[in-house]
């Protein structure tokens, strides 16, 4: 049921009025929670041009906002190579003739799957800097990537491992009759034609980790949040500055949502097996970490 | 095309690894052993990034009391202002950063204790600390005493709060936040009354200028902090950092330092105490 | 062996992941009622309430979690002085429990969504046919059927609250994840076995519940 108006009728002279009462209704509704908000705020003098100029001096993107968002987004941008990565090995491992390949694969998707990241990244911060292996600056930041790439790639493993499964058997049958062997025909056909049924779903996954990269600020990782939380504390204008991380995430994240819609649009005749946006139809815990 | 396809892979994974190895700073690898005697070339010293007052990132430069002492230290050891190269030193990790050689020294608040000194090496103490209360000017409270039924703020873990709770005020309201900016920012709002750690690094929080005339610490400390430098065990550094924070005393750069940073905020550290002489070497 | 057991008598590492499920229950019992409402504004024929459906999943499902958390604490408890409960530490658990359930409250409106979107047409149009206005269509015939449709989604949705509930950390709640920093930083010669303890604490809890749900949604389906 995809065409939500037939819920109801065309609205006749009745219906028309309570749908304008209705509206009017709502219009209060909103209109009185954002007073609300607003008058309780300008009360505690948070709304005071104080508290906001700073964010129009170049100082405040310059040392602040612009190299947290940049760490933000190499921190996101390297997990996403990472986790797509990890995690077409991981689900050609789980699609393996082999037993124990299958097995090992299966154990590790559901490990990490059902493992907090924020405990992984915490883990891992102090696990490696225990065990002193790398530079102290930058052990956050593998912490931060390596814990996001092991959670998303265990996701991915499974969008790729139902992408085949949905995949028409014919599609490995045709590359059988040509002579192709399994691992051949996985490589060959399938993958390809499923990576492209699960490119929007892939993409919402993307939304999860650019999110989830900022729990690094709980282990010191100089990110969006980070840098805003510093920023508001020389300013004395933390929940600003706050709001304004949140506002970019907000931008960068549903412009990422916006391409995950399009491309299932865009994608749906261009594979052999449905090219869905929810990554949950048959892939269990692909949404939304914090 | 389908070469094509897992080359574009292969080159997007070349390419994050790129991004990821540009990241780090270029800071140059420094002295590999511990003992970074002068003539090598940089120093690594542990900081606090997030502490105003004390040591904080100011987007590039550093400031703070802990950076000046550092500052002058290194100085002192031979080494000129461009051959720091500045570490973020979290309380969590200050010990590990030691034991793997990963900084030379830590001035970051860290309190010398015999817990630690089995793991590190301490010099100093350049500075003695006492476990505070901030609160707002106009408040009515004169010690860890005052608190019963009073909310306190206190970060993750502290052992401050948990002091105030067991010995002095069993009915207060503790509240655990990621950092003492919230802490700050909850008091302005009025929904605690105070915020407890060292007294120090209460008045660096004070001395912030969007905080001017806001807040006062109560000056009534319940604990000694002596302030070391954390140094990796059997570090040779020890009697010539202690020299060097004699001198600083000595020539009234140390009462400087301390005044540069927590200007304006009414704050004297424990008189009877500071400056202190530092300990001597193991 | 003998220190690592030593650690549970020093560490209450149960209550703590008993906090986990406690919020995780209430979480999920209010956003359910949230994003079912939220659902149901989306498929109403108020257009000011679409609207706000829309926006509010927009902005919920797209901003951090920790930054709705901090936001629970920072703007409502220390600027609106906004009190669930007159026990501090209480208020800080509902607090808690109130940005865990306006975050997931976004996924669950997508999930009934994807739900009313398996219900077939025909359904809609023989509501009407009888003469239902929308609320009962969308009551007695609708949703009825979308939830036994959006079962698996919205399994997923309960087993990412089981895991986000760490991240009230952040709002002053003595949970897991806290509880283990707390004792990987005093113990550090044991970080693994610390980790490994936790990490198993939420695969149990966290698997069944996918298995539940993988049995409840194939039990339920509407066969067509």
């Amino acid at each position: 049921m995809s065409a939500q108006q037939v819920l109801f009728d065309a609205p006749g002279p009745k219906a028309k009025r309570n749908i304008l009462i209705g509206n009017i209704v709502g219009v209060l509704f909103i209109v009185g929670l954002l007073a609300w908000l607003i008058t309780a705020l300008a009360g505690q003098g948070q709304l005071t041009a104080a508290k906001w100029t700073p964010f129009l001096e170049t100082r405040t993107w310059q040392f602040f906002l612009l190299p947290g968002l940049w760490d933000t987004l190499r921190a996101a941008g390297v997990a996403i190579v990472t986790s797509v990565v990890l995690g077409l090995l991981l689900g050609i491992g789980r699609l393996s003739h082999f037993l124990p390949i299958r097995w090992l694969a299966g154990v590790i998707v559901e490990f990490f799957r059902a493992v907090p990241v924020l405990l992984m990244m915490i883990f891992l911060w102090l696990a490696i800097g225990a065990a002193s292996i790398m530079r102290p600056q930058d052990i956050p930041f593998i912490a931060v990537v390596t814990a996001l790439t092991l959670y998303n790639g265990s996701v991915i493993a499974e969008l790729v491992r139902s992408g085949v499964e949905g995949l028409p058997k014919g599609q490995r049958e045709a590359g059988m009759a040509i002579g192709m062997t399994r691992g051949q025909s996985l490589r060959s056909i399938e993958v390809p034609q499923a990576l492209t049924a699960m490119l929007p779903a892939l993409v919402s996954q993307f939304v999860v980790i650019l999110k989830d990269s900022a729990l690094g600020y709980i282990i010191t990782y100089t990110e969006l949040l980070q840098n805003a939380r510093r920023l508001g504390v020389g300013e004395g204008n933390l929940l600003q500055a706050l709001l304004i991380a949140a506002v970019i995430f907000i931008i960068i994240n549903f412009a990422l949502s916006s391409l995950a819609n399009r491309l299932s649009k865009l994608l749906s005749f261009r594979t052999a097996g449905p090219a869905r946006k929810d990554p949950e139809q048959k892939v269990a815990a692909a949404v939304p970490a914090g | 095309m389908r070469t094509t396809r897992y080359g574009a892979l292969a080159m997007a994974a070349a390419a994050a690894l790129a991004l990821s190895a540009c990241g780090g700073g270029g800071g140059e690898e420094g002295a590999e052993e511990g003992g970074g005697e002068a003539g090598a070339e940089s120093v690594r010293i542990g900081i606090k990034f997030d502490q105003p007052g004390l040591g904080f990132d100011e987007g590039g430069s550093y400031s703070g009391f802990d950076v000046d002492v550092a500052r002058y230290v290194a100085g002192e050891l031979g080494y000129s202002e461009d051959q720091i190269e500045w570490v973020e030193a979290p309380s969590a990790n200050r010990e590990n950063l030691l034991s793997n050689e990963q900084v030379d020294m830590i001035f970051a608040t860290y309190s010398i204790t015999d817990t630690r000194k089995e793991t590190v090496d301490f010099a100093g103490p350049y500075f003695i600390a006492g476990q505070d209360l901030l609160v707002p000017v106009d408040s009515d409270i004169t010690g860890p005493e005052d608190l019963d039924g009073r909310n306190l703020c206190s970060v993750t873990g502290s052992t401050s709060a948990q002091r105030v709770k067991d010995e002095y005020a069993e009915g207060v309201n503790l509240i655990e936040q990621p950092g003492y900016a919230e802490c700050v920012s909850l008091m302005s709002g009025g929904q605690i009354d105070a915020v407890t750690t060292d007294d120090i690094i209460l008045a660096g929080l004070a001395a912030q200028e969007a905080n001017q005339g806001q807040f006062k610490v109560v000056g009534n400390p319940f604990s000694e902090e002596k302030y070391g430098v954390g140094l990796t065990k059997g570090s040779e550094l020890c009697s010539d950092i202690n020299a060097a924070i004699e001198k600083m005393i000595e020539e009234g750069a140390w009462e400087e330092a301390l005044a540069n940073n927590l200007e304006g905020v009414d704050y004297e550290p424990n008189a009877e105490l500071n400056p202190p002489t530092p300990d001597d070497c193991a | 062996m003998d220190s690592f057991l030593s650690l549970f008598e020093q560490y209450d590492v149960a209550a703590a992941f008993w906090v986990n499920i406690q919020l995780t229950f209430w979480a999920a019992i209010w956003s359910l009622l949230l994003g079912t409402l939220l659902a149901l504004f989306r498929i109403s024929p108020i257009a000011s309430l679409q609207w706000f459906g829309a926006t509010y999943v927009n902005i919920f499902r797209n901003t951090p979690l920790t930054i709705i958390i901090a936001f629970g604490v920072l703007a409502l408890f220390g600027q609106l002085s906004v009190s669930l409960s007159s026990d501090f530490n209480l208020n800080f658990f509902r607090l808690a429990i109130l940005g865990l359930s306006l975050y997931h409250a976004a996924f669950v409106c997508e999930a009934i969504r994807s739900g009313v979107n398996t219900v077939p047409l025909g359904q809609a149009e023989a509501a009407r046919a009888i003469g239902l206005s929308f609320l009962p269509a969308a009551r007695l015939v609708i949703l009825p059927q979308a939830f036994r449709g959006a079962i698996a989604p919205l399994g997923n949705v309960l087993i990412a609250l089981t895991k986000n509930s760490t991240v009230a950390a952040a709002g002053s709640v003595a949970e897991s994840a806290g509880l283990m920093k707390t004792m990987i930083e005093f113990r550090s010669d044991m970080v693994i076995p610390i980790f490994f303890t936790f990490a198993f604490g939420f695969v149990l809890i966290v698997i069944p519940i996918g298995l539940l749900t993988t049995w409840a949604s194939k039990k339920l389906a509407v066969s067509r």
